[in-house]
């Protein structure tokens, strides 16, 4: 095992800083309390590649996901420093808006978390709260995002029923639905197969593939052949930082640092 | 030990129909559950068990009680003749006990009878002793007469005519009493239709000229306007005055028709009276219906309880306003309890920043559970009727004064009191359904957006509505069972009129009511005689109990309907 103090200076890939990035991170802190969850992680998040983030259990992973959309601001006495830019603007601007924030970017979490009502509300619900309520607007985009998630054909004769009498897979597919349902920029996904068997996983998989290119998507798992079946990128951290980043394919073969190599190959962690 | 295998031979054994090899797997179960027992403490299972019947058997014993009381005092018993010392007992047996005989000064067991014919010189209740009861006849012939005034009539109807006088057959009897029952009714509709629309008028017209006094008085209009609106409203009332004294003279008519119409009763003792039919409600042999009949005497008694007015200082009669007035104001407390506790509690535990101030406000909420219930009826006298009551009767009913309208007991100014009492309840519940409330939901509608108002009103509350429905059902069943803290803010033994009538603004929440909590003090301990209320106080208790179960149910029906829609199907 390492400790923080033999811990090499993150390792990014030139191929990190080839196109423009969507999000970039610089030299962000975060503490929960007085105790430092992440330390000056500096990583750019490429538009329209999917991005994978690997590590082991604590390391700060979700936390990471969780700044970008700022849902850490729910969780009494978190201070950051450093900051994370999306497109022109600061996430952490005084005087931004943190609703139209998040607006812009969706969210899938590691337990699927469907509304207690009908499916078609659960989708509708992040077109209702930003105030679109015509009737034909909201049927076509439960269609395109249902279909987008693979779940159309399971439920389209049953979209007034409550979206908890969905199985566990199908529940997931929902939640990934409603998340782009307000057609977001970013997508960013905390271990979303993680309770799934491994056919709702595989079209999970295939879902996220097919959204390379339409959105930019960061998914956290703990799945090695995951990441390499449907990243471009990976970042891995450890104990709160990042140790390398870079070109999936690079990473899984052939890593830079040992640390890295080391947990792939499945040495500790 | 080897589930499969068992499984297997039970099957095995259910294919052959084999009697045996169930009883083997019920033995198996029940052995295996003991062997897991064993080595828990049998001794407190059999201790907490037996809390448990303890418990089951008061609840069953108090409900027995109650309906089994309560169904005694409307059914139609029939009417014994029993000789006893050269006098002779007609009337209804009722309970046994124990009591010493005047002449021989023995212990015995007797019967207690009830005589009725109050108004006969005839005492109402007797006692004899329990062994001559066996040997009773039951004359068929007798009558049992409900009436309007002087309680009930045992005995024989009679022809008005007292030199002629000879009995009535049964027919005739139904055919007066039911034409009796049709006149009343007819009456009933002028008197709380068109005339009671006329004297409101008129009360209005009375004080639209004294707030014109007062108006001419202030200055604010002219003399001459004055003048000229006093006429206006003296030729409104001149033409009030006069369908009121047509309406009059209409009800006097109907009521002369009503009191040529006569029986003659004759009670058992040779006592007689002559009575305008309409004076009788209900009437009916006890000894010569059959079980049918009864069946329908014990019904029609029934609906006569639940929607009559009482009658005869409330010893007769129905019930029907006070169960009104304790559905109305239990459901007017409802509807201020629910916003106002939902609110503070989703301020103290979604709004406020958890600290110190919030701890205290808490734990202050919930002491204010425990102050006894007259307190807040002290409270309730003093702030609502005497300071807020007062104060809008100054700003708003000035021409009534000094008759307070909102000055004094009402129910609006009850069901407040009660909301304030029942309000701890409502907030302790609704934030510990708050607590409940999963984090990844919250996460997730905020993940999608939407502000913290949008959360609360789409997620947050919806999810925990079940809890709060929990809080109403126990502010509820606390609030229909309260009556200390009314009997100071506007429950009274006999209330003029609902609160609900068809006279403008037709909710009337300034006014008195009755409340069945109250009225079963006022009967079991406020009536002239307690063994004659004493049916109706079992009577009106268990229409209590039943008003209690019926707001419980369909509480419970919407929470679990709630339940349904935000729990998904089967998760109860
Ligand atoms: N709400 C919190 N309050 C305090 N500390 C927290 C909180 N959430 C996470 N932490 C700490 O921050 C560190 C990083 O947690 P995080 O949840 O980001 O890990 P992770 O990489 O997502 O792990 P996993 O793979 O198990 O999900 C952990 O040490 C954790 O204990
Ligand atoms: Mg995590």
């Amino acid at each position: 095992m390492l400790s923080p103090a033999d811990l090499p200076p993150s390792f990014l890939h030139p191929e990190c800083r080839a196109k423009p990035a969507q999000i970039s991170i610089q030299d962000f802190n975060l503490w929960y309390g007085k105790s430092q969850a992440l330390f000056n992680i500096n990583l750019p998040i490429l538009q329209h590649e999917i991005t994978s983030f690997i590590g082991p259990s604590g390391c700060g992973k979700s936390t990471l996901l969780r700044s970008i959309n700022r849902l850490n601001d729910l969780i009494d006495n978190v201070t950051v420093g450093g900051d994370i830019r999306m497109g022109e603007r600061s996430v952490y601007e005084r005087h931004l808006d943190v609703t139209s924030l998040r607006k812009r970017i969706g969210m899938v979490f590691q337990k699927s978390n469907p509304f207690p009502m009908s499916i078609y509300e659960n989708i509708c619900y992040p077109l209702r709260i930003s105030g679109i309520n015509q009737r034909s607007t909201l049927d076509e985009a439960v269609e395109t995002s249902l279909r987008s998630a693979a779940l159309w054909e399971e439920v389209k004769d049953r979209l007034k029923r409550s979206a908890l009498d969905l199985s566990g897979g199908q529940q997931q597919r929902l939640c990934i639905a409603r998340a782009i349902a307000g057609n977001p920029e970013v997508l960013l996904m905390d271990e979303p197969c993680s309770a799934l068997d491994p056919i709702s996983t595989a079209k999970i998989e295939e879902l996220i593939l097919e959204m390379r290119g339409r959105f930019t998507v960061v998914i956290v798992t703990h799945s090695m052949a995951q990441a390499s079946r449907v990243s471009d990128l990976t970042a891995f951290f450890y104990l709160g930082r990042l140790i390398e980043a870079g070109p999936t394919q690079r990473l899984f073969e052939n890593a830079d640092c040992k640390a890295t190599q080391d947990y792939i190959s499945g040495r500790f962690g | 030990m080897f589930p499969f295998l068992r499984k297997q031979a039970d099957a095995q054994a259910a294919s052959k129909g084999n009697q045996p090899a169930v009883l083997f797997k019920t033995a198996i179960r029940i052995r295996s559950r003991a062997s897991h027992n064993a080595t828990e403490g049998v001794p407190w299972i059999w201790v907490c068990a037996g809390a448990l019947v303890t418990i089951l058997l008061l609840i069953a014993a108090l409900f027995g009680v109650i309906i089994s009381q309560a169904t005694s005092a409307l059914w139609p018993h029939s009417v014994v003749r029993i000789q006893q010392d050269q006098q002779t007992v007609i009337g209804v047996a009722m309970r046994q006990e124990e009591g010493t005989d005047p002449q021989t000064n023995e212990r015995q067991m007797r019967r207690l009878v009830y005589q009725a014919n109050r108004d006969f010189g005839i005492n109402e209740f007797t006692f004899i002793p329990s062994a001559k009861l066996a040997g009773a006849e039951r004359p068929a012939s007798l009558w049992f007469v409900e009436r309007r005034e002087w309680g009930p009539f045992i005995g024989r109807i009679q022809t008005a005519d007292p030199a002629t006088a000879i009995d009535i057959d049964e027919k005739t009897v139904s055919n007066l009493v039911n034409e009796a029952a049709m006149r009343a009714a007819e009456l009933r509709k002028i008197e709380k239709g068109p005339l009671a629309d006329l004297n409101a008028s008129m009360e209005e017209i009375r004080l639209d000229k004294k707030k014109i006094e007062r108006l001419l008085e202030t200055g604010k209009i002219s003399e001459d306007d004055a003048a000229a609106k006093h006429a206006e409203l003296d030729k409104q009332l001149t033409e009030s005055l006069k369908s009121h004294a047509f309406l009059t003279e209409k009800v006097q008519q109907l009521r002369s028709v009503d009191e040529a119409i006569k029986v003659t009763l004759l009670a058992p003792n040779g006592q007689s009276k002559t009575i305008p039919a309409s004076q009788i409600m209900r009437a009916y042999q006890p000894n010569s219906i059959n079980i049918i009949q009864r069946m329908g005497l014990f019904f029609g008694r029934l609906w006569s309880f639940v929607s009559e007015e009482p009658r005869e200082a409330n010893t007769e009669g129905g019930v029907f306003p006070a169960l009104f007035g304790t559905v109305a104001m239990t459901i007017l407390m409802t509807l201020f309890v629910l916003p106002v506790g939902v609110m503070t509690a989703v301020y103290m535990r979604e709004i406020a920043k958890q600290g110190f101030l919030v701890s205290l406000v808490r734990i202050a909420v919930n002491n204010l559970a425990g102050v006894p219930s007259i307190v807040y009826g002290v409270f309730g006298v003093g702030f609502f009727c005497y300071s807020v009551g007062a104060t809008i009767d100054q700003l708003f009913f000035q021409d009534k004064l000094p008759n307070p309208t909102f000055g004094t007991g009402g129910v609006l100014w009850a069901s407040l009191t009660l909301a304030l009492l029942t309000v701890p309840v409502v907030i302790v519940s609704t934030e510990e359904a708050l607590t409940a409330v999963p984090r990844s939901l919250r996460e997730a509608s905020y993940g999608c957006g939407a502000t913290r108002m949008q959360t609360l009103w789409n997620i947050v509350l919806p999810k925990a509505m079940p809890g709060v429905m929990t809080g109403l059902i126990l502010a509820m069943a606390r609030a229909v069972g309260e009556v200390a803290p009314l009997l100071m803010t506007g429950v009274v033994k006999l209330a003029p009129a609902l609160p609900v009538d068809t006279h403008f603004p037709f909710i009337h929440l300034e006014r008195s009511f009755m409340h069945l909590g109250f009225h079963i003090y006022d009967l079991g301990f406020q009536s002239r005689s307690t063994e004659l209320s004493r049916p109706m106080v079992f009577a009106s208790t268990s229409l209590l109990v039943a008003i209690v179960l019926f707001l419980n149910f369909i509480a419970i029906k919407i929470r679990s309907e709630l339940r349904k829609r935000f729990e998904g199907r089967g998760a109860f």
